[in-house]
């Protein structure tokens, strides 16, 4: 899922994220179409392969997030989304005569995009990343870093990463506080460690390419010169797609089922039990209401 | 008595020398010795570089960086306005310098309203000169009105917000509206192009009337299309720097980034050179024109007229009554006052004696 302000270069960072056209910008095209009064929720399934590999992607786009004058509770419609999922898998779950395999459409990650403003959080911002890191998997990034020098990029991260810790907002990757097993828990930790020092990430992202050194790379030609998106010195590109594809993308879905889910499945359950005591009727596992 | 108005004008040619064409240098000291003043507003988000800009502007520090302040749970609730002036001179030409700050506009989760202080700021020294206007003593006039106010879009290379078609509709008619795109170094050539054409198709639509350098019918062809190459470039694509880099041996004012070196005195790296033409050199006299003879009059004529005045701002023919009228309210108001404040203050005098006496008798 993406989450984040209009303009900031979502569609635009899953289409480099997952070199293809995989969603369209929502954004207004004519001067006289309405604004949006709501944040909508729109989805879209691709299926892509790498060596033999099948990928069935889900990407939720969640455009009129943070674009009215009043935004109060502009995160509603997302929130409900992500735990309408868990409703769907639990009552799955929880039916006599279930699938072998449950179709899994809960979210597994939530790109959450902050505007490179130099300065701090906004508020909207923090209610936001708060409410959603209790129910899924949050990754903030810094959206169009390209606008921040190397010094304001790294004091931007810094206040954010502040902010984050003295709002208590819980990110991906949760930290494991279970003993060192072995050599591979300890690298694992390590990488772990590190990956949270780099969040949030500064990317940039581009369909279009450019050439650098006779190569042709994806990348934006402005008027201070040519940024290369796979380039590390010129931004994070490459090591949130690391992140995410390579090393992390399973582990990704496990901490959902295990963790989020879990803890959706727990207060619901509980809930159920508390209102089927008062109601003293029973108990009926197929309603979570 | 002839009416001195309606004896018709003669052309005349002349003989000889006269002199009066040096006029225009008497008024060049004049102003000179006077110095001018200049009030400029400065709206938009957080982070947009407003502060840079006004110090890339100046070529001063008018703002200090802003500190980094630790986290915090309470943050400010409404829109606040922030003056500071400046005194700057160039080649013995002295500018005071007024800019209008306005934190915390857009910043909240809920900004309906956000432009109502802003508002109500403009028109309170509309309403402050208006007062002063109708002194009896002008011999001090001191002029608050801001003559230009500069909104800061965000580089979302889509279209306008919301919060920012709301913000100039609403204001566009009570102050020089210039609207810049804000950190425009994010933006390639053909996103600033694109992004210009849609924000000019956004206010055609909307019918907000932003600011129009005027042009003259006897200017000289250069000037002419000094004043075209300004307006084609509206809304400003700007870029602010007010610290010096390198690029290729030279210092710059500008940014440098891994990727090369954005030069803010360059115009084909941003329009920030035609933004301070037409603030600055070309254009100030005009916007400050604009406000008064123009913004201020609709303003001062709405408001008059809405306190039913129509003819003269003196309803009576002694224009004196009408100040003995309003000095006797105010005075009787003032004695109102002072006789209810010393009721409270006997009565709690009186209150503070009996628990003494109280006390005492314990």
């Amino acid at each position: 899922m993406v989450v984040g302000r209009t303009g900031l270069g979502k569609s635009t960072l899953i289409n480099t994220l997952f070199a293809a056209h995989l969603i369209d910008s929502k954004a207004s095209k004519k001067s006289s179409d309405p604004p949006r009064q709501t944040t909508e929720i729109i989805n879209s399934v691709t299926l892509i392969e790498e060596n033999g590999i099948n990928l069935k992607l889900t990407i939720t786009d969640t455009p009129g997030y943070g674009d009215q004058v009043n935004n109060e509770r502009c995160w509603e419609p997302i929130v409900k989304f992500v735990k309408e999922q868990y409703s769907s898998y639990l009552r799955k779950e929880l039916t006599p005569a279930r699938e072998r395999r449950i179709n899994d459409t809960r979210v597994h990650c939530i790109l959450f995009f902050i505007a490179p403003t130099g300065h701090s959080l906004a508020p909207l911002d923090i209610a936001v990343m708060r409410k959603l890191s209790e129910n899924s998997n949050v990754i903030p990034v810094i959206a169009k870093s390209d606008s921040l020098t190397p010094e304001e990029r790294l004091n931007f991260k810094k206040r954010i990463k502040e902010e984050i810790e003295f709002h208590g907002i819980r990110l991906y990757p949760l930290i494991d506080t279970e003993e060192d097993y072995n050599e591979a828990d300890r690298i694992e930790k390590q990488l772990a460690q590190q990956i949270r020092d780099t969040i949030p990430f500064a990317i940039v992202g581009s369909e279009m390419n450019v050439v650098v050194d006779g190569k042709t790379v994806r990348g934006r030609k402005t008027r201070a010169g040519i940024i290369n998106v796979e380039n590390e010195q010129h931004c994070e590109f490459v090591h949130l797609r690391n992140f995410l594809m390579r090393t992390h993308l399973h582990d990704m879905i496990e901490t959902t089922a295990s963790v989020h889910y879990e803890n959706f499945r727990t207060k619901q359950l509980l809930a159920l039990k508390e209102s089927n005591g008062i109601k003293n009727t029973s108990a009926n596992g197929n309603d979570t209401g | 008595m002839p009416d001195i108005s309606s004896i018709p004008v003669v052309k005349k040619a002349l003989n000889g020398y006269v002199g009066f064409h040096n006029l225009p240098n008497q008024v060049h000291k004049k102003s000179v010795k006077k110095g001018f003043q200049f009030t400029l507003m400065v709206v938009g988000e957080s982070g947009l570089g407003k502060s840079t800009l006004v110090n890339t502007l100046f070529n001063a520090s008018l703002y200090p960086n802003k500190e980094n302040r630790e986290p915090t749970l309470d943050s400010p609730k409404t829109v606040e306005i922030q003056t500071i002036s400046a005194d700057i001179e160039e080649n013995g030409v002295k500018l005071k310098l007024n800019v209008i700050d306005t934190p915390g506009f857009g910043d909240f989760v809920n900004n309906e309203e956000s432009w109502k202080p802003i508002l109500e700021n403009i028109e309170s020294r509309y309403d402050s000169y208006l007062e002063q206007e109708s002194r009896v003593n002008r011999k001090k006039l001191v002029d608050t009105r801001v003559h230009a106010c500069i909104y800061f879009i965000a580089p979302t290379g889509h279209s306008l917000k919301p919060l920012d078609i709301e913000f100039m509709k609403r204001l566009a008619h009570c102050v020089n509206l210039i609207p810049v795109i804000a950190k425009s170094d994010t933006l390639t050539e053909d996103e600033i192009s694109a992004f210009k054409s849609r924000i000019m198709e956004d206010i055609a639509f909307h019918k907000i009337s932003i600011y129009q350098p005027l042009t003259y019918e006897n200017d000289d062809p250069e000037t002419l299309q000094e004043h075209k190459d300004i307006v084609s470039k509206i809304p400003f694509a700007v870029v602010g720097s007010d610290r010096e880099v390198d690029s290729n041996g030279t210092k710059v004012r500008g940014r440098k980034y891994p990727w090369g070196v954005i030069n803010v005195d360059d115009e084909s790296h941003c329009d920030f050179v035609k933004l301070r033409q037409m603030l600055v050199r070309t254009h100030m006299e005009e916007l400050k024109e604009h406000t008064i003879e123009v913004l201020y009059e609709t303003y001062r004529a709405k408001k008059l007229i809405a306190s039913g005045l129509t003819e003269t701002i003196h309803s009576t023919a002694n224009p004196l009554s009408r100040f003995e009228d309003e000095r006797a309210a105010h005075e009787q108001k003032m004695s109102k006052m002072e006789a209810e404040m010393k009721a409270v203050f006997q009565q709690k005098v009186a209150e503070k004696e009996s628990k003494l006496k109280a006390s005492e008798d314990e």
